[in-house]
């Protein structure tokens, strides 16, 4: 009676990025250039045509699953969206349960976003299929982690040495977690911004800084990355929503105390005048819509090295 | 194992020699190499015996009295399929134990003196002594008391809400006011349950880097400060089970020094394992840890670590060793707390609370005394004895006692592993550790419970 099964398969996952060295980053982030390309003139089109990939997404999602979606399609794969209401999760099926059965239809590739941490982990320990994690709990998101990065590169050149500042609900923030191994293992230093209650999670994280105020956080910044605030728990923190927007709301007066002309990011979708305001999402300093870009070719490229396929 | 077998309380009792056996008695400090011989299942003078019984060679081996566990849970009545007093029992004195004692949060909770009854008749004929500790609220609620007095009467040896305080101060007082009447301890889970209310696992850098919601400290301080207090304005024996902060020992050791009747036991998992171990790691407490690797895909957020109180801290587990050499500890209790795979293979953060500990606890303590963080004598005595002592029980090792001891092989290496417990259940992080200690021989009331 074991509680764990040995893994059996070949493929790889991407679980989170702290497993990939920086070569295996650079690659991924250079295949994804050339997907990039490849999507542009239709090629590699039949590149996953023997691989199903499934997209079983416990959490509510638009853009994350739009774009492996896409990106699966683009390479040729069958894609299936096992939409997570009204299917038999929501009826007490175990999530073991649930991934042996996907495996069992003739799944490849499991992309899987869930609420709880870990959850690709135990998925990866219960089935064959190549796992990759689109977000779980708190935990990691290691595709936005590289399109994040990719996005960095493009816009500053190598990151060696650069100072990135991620500003926000960081504790909770599970791009930040997996944003976090990407930088530092590309080189960058990291400093995290945002009030005491919010950052107090990474005391102690090897090669970050900590910031408690605004000026301090950007001093010196290459670029600032600020994430989510979720609406509905700042009050539970002891941090108002008013509090947040007076002391961390991005805006180009703010900007000013970073690099000079350093880009700003953001995973979206943005709290309209709250992480940062309308102008500087949509200012010359802006990458946000380049992260989206990035979205679909970072994704064939890690759909690709998972299943072997690259 | 190959050739064990086991036994019940209703056996006849065992008339046997062990040659040359190393007796460590922590009754009076006794550790020797000598013969110890039983005949009609009480202890005789070897050179009294009559010739032609059996005589087993125990070179090398350590005999002690029988282990006591202050804190194991039996799935019955109820959910039979993760344990049965059986199969708990049996699990025990494969262990080494003797004495269990059954924690009432079985479904129904032995919150009245039938079902207390139920269980003492039930483990009769089982392979150790099973105690009772009643419910100190109906239905382990919290609101209302139960009839502490006929539950003594019925047998139950303490009382306990566990996997739970009592959430009220005046409701602790008022238990802790009726314990000291019919003499009995409290035997407390110290968790403040509106401050670990949604944590999975011990605050700090791990919590932090699995985003994963983090216990404090201060949990189990607060609920421990309350109830020193109260123990003394009550005169109750105040007993705080599997402690596993620094602070929350502290406040012990404050305590004892002046002079309450407050106790406390630590868990074998408490001791040696650490919050690193959600990650992944497989480093004891006393090892080099292994911070900065990459999450092991095969071992992070097993839901096997979860328990509560959750793994320590490093730092928590050491001063945790420390307390028990230096005896502010007194016992060690495994919290044995089986679960079936299903509620064990869910995302970390869905899996029920609680490891097993009965067969185990002996090699995690043999693994600490190997590393120097304590010494044998030391180890038998928070196993055997000094628990004993906390629910008012007395073993020795003199001649004319009714024997009740372990012998067991201090150096042989098993590697644990999931067909080889007799628990119905394999939920334990340390499955595929190779750990010392070899249980050989244990005697329970006379009869020989198990043998290998």
């Amino acid at each position: 009676m074991q509680d764990t099964i040995p893994r059996t398969s070949a493929h790889r996952h991407l679980l989170d990025v702290d497993a990939m060295t920086r070569s295996d980053i650079e690659r991924a982030l250079d295949l994804a250039v050339e997907m990039r390309e490849a999507r542009a003139a239709r090629a590699h089109r039949s590149m996953l045509e023997t691989e199903t990939v499934g997209l079983c997404f416990f959490e509510a999602s638009t853009r994350t699953r739009v774009s492996f979606e896409l990106a699966a399609k683009a390479l040729g794969a069958t894609v299936v969206d096992l939409s997570v209401a009204g299917s038999s999760v929501g009826k007490g099926e175990s999530l073991v349960d649930t991934i042996r059965t996907l495996e069992r239809t003739g799944v490849t590739a499991l992309v899987l976003r869930h609420s709880a941490a870990g959850a690709p982990y135990l998925a990866a320990r219960t089935s064959g299929m190549a796992i990759v994690n689109a977000g779980d709990g708190m935990h990691a998101h290691p595709t936005q982690a590289l399109l994040d990065a990719l996005t960095l590169r493009e816009a500053l050149g190598p990151l060696d040495g650069r100072l990135i500042t991620i500003v926000g609900d960081v504790g909770r923030s599970r791009v930040a977690r997996s944003n976090l191994h990407a930088l530092v293992k590309l080189g960058a230093r990291v400093r995290l911004g945002g009030p005491a209650a919010w950052v107090r999670a990474f005391d102690g994280w090897p090669g970050v800084e900590i910031a408690t105020n605004l000026a301090e956080a950007l001093h010196g910044a290459d670029a600032v990355m600020t994430l989510r605030v979720q609406l509905e728990r700042a009050g539970v923190s002891g941090v108002s929503l008013r509090q947040y927007v007076a002391d961390w709301r991005l805006d180009e007066e703010r900007m000013r105390l970073a690099a000079p002309n350093s880009p700003i990011l953001h995973p979206g979708p943005t709290n309209e005048g709250v992480e940062l305001t309308a102008d500087l999402a949509e200012g010359h300093r802006s990458l946000i819509g380049r992260q989206v870009e990035n979205g679909v070719p970072v994704r064939m490229a890690v759909l690709a090295l998972v299943t072997g396929a690259a | 194992m190959i050739g064990e077998r086991f036994g019940s309380l209703t056996d006849a009792p065992a008339t046997f020699l062990l040659a040359g056996v190393r007796v460590i008695d922590p009754n009076d400090g006794s550790d020797s190499i000598r013969d110890l011989a039983l005949l009609n299942g009480f202890l005789a003078e070897a050179s009294s015996v009559p010739p032609g019984i059996e005589r087993i060679g125990a070179a090398g081996l350590v005999a002690a009295p029988g282990f006591c566990d202050l804190h194991t849970h039996l799935r019955e009545p109820g959910t039979e399929g993760g344990e049965t007093i059986a199969s708990g029992a049996r699990a025990a004195a494969r262990g080494g134990y003797t004495t269990i004692c059954a924690m009432p949060n079985t479904d129904p909770p032995v919150d009245e003196p039938a079902r207390v009854g139920w269980v003492v008749e039930r483990a009769r004929d089982a392979a150790c002594r099973v105690r009772v500790i009643g419910a100190v609220t109906v239905g382990r609620g919290g609101e209302s008391l139960v009839e502490l007095g006929a539950m003594v009467g019925a047998g139950a040896v303490g009382f306990s809400d566990d996997g739970a305080a009592i959430p009220s101060g005046r409701l602790a007082r008022a238990a802790m006011s009726s314990l000291r009447s019919v003499g009995r301890p409290l035997i407390e889970h110290a968790e403040d349950a509106a401050l670990a209310a949604g944590s999975v696992m011990r605050a700090g850098p791990t919590a932090g880097r699995l985003g994963l919601a983090g216990w404090t400290p201060a949990a189990e301080l607060t609920i421990v400060e309350r109830d020193i207090a109260l123990a003394a304005e009550t005169g109750a024996q105040l007993h705080l089970t599997h402690l596993s902060t620094a602070a929350a020992l502290e406040a012990v050791r404050r305590a004892r020094a002046r002079g309450l009747p407050v106790t406390c036991d630590v868990t074998p998992h408490h001791l040696a394992l650490t919050d690193a171990w959600v990650a992944g790691s497989c480093r004891l407490a006393w090892e080099e840890p292994d911070e900065g690797a990459p999450l092991d895909s095969d071992r992070a957020f097993d839901g096997t670590c979860r328990v509560n109180p959750p793994l320590p801290s490093r730092d928590d587990a050491l001063a945790l060793l420390a307390g028990l050499s230096d005896g502010i500890i007194d016992a060690i209790a495994t919290d044995h707390a089986p679960h079936p795979p299903e509620r064990k293979f869910v995302p970390f953060e869905d899996a029920a609370p609680g490891m097993i500990g009965l067969e185990t606890a002996l090699s995690i303590g043999l693994a600490a005394a190997e590393a120097g963080q304590l010494r044998l004598a030391g180890l038998v005595a928070a196993l055997s004895i000094r628990p004993a002592e906390i629910i008012g029980e007395r073993r020795s090792l003199a001649i004319g006692q009714l024997a009740d001891l372990v012998v067991f092989d201090p150096l042989a290496r098993r590697r644990i592993d999931a067909t080889d417990l007799a628990s119905s259940s394999a939920n334990t992080p340390l499955l595929g550790t190779e750990l010392p200690g070899v249980v050989r021989l244990t005697v329970a009331d006379g009869r020989v419970t198990y043998r290998a």
